[in-house]
């Protein structure tokens, strides 16, 4: 079984920390910025660090937004991480005015009531009924947005940071978390292990 | 809830680590590699790298180091020293940094502060803000300790955070390497000025002192001798704290 995983080279991301999480999972991490290579990928990675409209415009000026989307409504896997969850909104509070993905039909909120901004460290997840990858345990968390609604036909797992928060969306082998696993320990480590596994 | 960040530093300076008082006097502490994986495996919240010979020396930033700690460790690293412009940070980050620290230059010019959160989100862009007591008040001081700037600390501390920092890393010049407990009044200084978390640095010695650190407002805790000298472990000062009711991830 192959263990190639594609990441996609958003332009801004720790994709370092990303490919080493992936690694220590058993699997070889490939960063690729080619839309058609993502497209035939096993497993797909979305990394997040960056701000939302800049990140967008460079996904769609080069054909990886579309990939995208195709792939979601497929069903094929994909891991999104922090900021590649929230593309899959339609819109999100950071950039007003740009078009996210559209595949989530929830939009990404500034934080609420938070004591400090960014939200910055390990907070707890616990997950609804009915989540395979996520478990409950302490994630690091590194945003100053969140989506603040469980959206329809995923399960979600939340937490709280002056006000509560969803920390993680999963739909069979598609996974987003606003968190960050690959920085997450042993308990990050387990959920990539998982997700590698059965995709 | 969020929980109170534990966070080992290791002074790195040409691939080793490196421990002084009050920023001089610097003796051998060990390997990076191996310090950096063991804390993390005994429940460091997050690691520091900061390389304290990089601005003085004009040197280039030990990357294999960082490349090297990338590959064992599983929490956030946040690498500091002698970055200067846009691509350093960018070669720091591709090495494997989450977050980087910068000091000197973001005082130089502060317009890099802005460039960095820009490109890469204020979450990833730390301010380490090395500060003394100077007629009542904290002055900044640059390059690593050594030039004191006649600027107001708590006045830096907000314009860099006006200009895009996600965080700062509050160090006591005064305080550092002698174990004598954190300077809370700077602590509460800085902490109420600014909305982004700040992490207290220099002068660790005790649980009491980090417990003190957190009621004075800081997010996030760095020590570096308490650890590297064997006096405890993270694993132990994340119970002690928690027995004192400090929320932390064990």
């Amino acid at each position: 079984m192959s263990t190639d995983v594609l990441v996609v080279d958003t332009g801004s991301a720790n994709l370092a920390s990303v490919g080493a999480a992936l690694r220590r999972a058993g699997a070889t991490p490939v960063i690729s910025s080619d839309a058609d290579a993502m497209r035939r990928a096993r497993r797909l990675v979305l990394p997040g660090v960056g701000a939302f409209g800049a990140v967008m415009t460079r996904l769609r000026g080069s054909g990886i937004s579309d990939m995208l989307v195709e792939r979601l409504d497929a069903g094929k896997s994909l891991l999104a991480v922090c900021l590649g969850m929230q593309l899959l909104a339609e819109t999100s509070e950071e950039t007003p005015g740009v078009q996210g993905l559209g595949v989530v039909g929830v939009p990404v909120r500034r934080l609420q009531n938070a004591p400090r901004v960014p939200q910055l460290g390990w907070n707890e997840v616990v997950p609804d009924s009915g989540t395979v990858m996520a478990s409950r345990g302490f994630a690091y968390f590194a945003n100053s947005f969140a989506f603040t609604q469980a959206p329809q036909g995923w399960v979600a797992s939340w937490s709280a940071y002056g006000s509560p928060f969803v920390a993680a969306i999963e739909r069979g082998n598609q996974v987003a978390s606003q968190f960050h696993p690959e920085l997450s320990g042993a308990w990050g480590a387990d959920l990539i292990q998982r997700w590698v596994d059965r995709c | 809830m969020l929980t109170r960040r534990i966070i080992p530093c290791l002074d790195t300076r040409d691939g080793r680590v490196v421990k002084g008082v009050r920023f001089v006097g610097l003796r051998d502490a060990g390997d990076p590699v191996e310090l950096a994986s063991r804390y993390a495996a005994d429940g460091a919240d997050e690691i520091v790298v900061l390389d304290v010979s990089a601005t003085v020396q004009e040197r280039a930033h030990a990357l294999d180091t960082v490349r090297a700690i990338r590959e064992v460790v599983d929490v956030p690293l946040t690498v500091g020293g002698g970055i200067r412009t846009e691509s350093d940070a960018r070669a720091l980050l591709d090495a494997g940094a989450d977050k980087v620290g910068i000091n000197t230059a973001a005082f130089r010019s502060p317009q890099i502060i802005t460039a960095l959160a820009t490109r890469f989100g204020s979450q990833c862009v730390t301010l380490s803000l090395d500060a003394r007591v100077a007629n009542g008040a904290w002055e900044v001081v640059v390059r690593a300790g050594s030039e004191p700037t006649g600027v107001d600390a708590v006045h830096w501390a907000r314009e860099s955070a006006d200009r895009g920092a996600g965080e700062i890393l509050l160090t006591s010049v005064d305080r550092d390497g002698t174990q004598s407990g954190y300077d809370l009044p700077l602590l509460a200084a800085v902490s109420g000025a600014v909305r982004v978390p700040v992490v207290a640095s220099g002068g660790a010695r005790t649980v009491a002192d980090l417990i003190a650190a957190f009621a004075a407002g800081a997010d996030a805790v760095l020590a570096a001798s308490i650890f590297h000298d064997g006096l405890t472990t993270v694993q132990a000062t994340k119970r002690s704290l928690a027995n004192a009711d400090v929320q932390v991830r064990l």
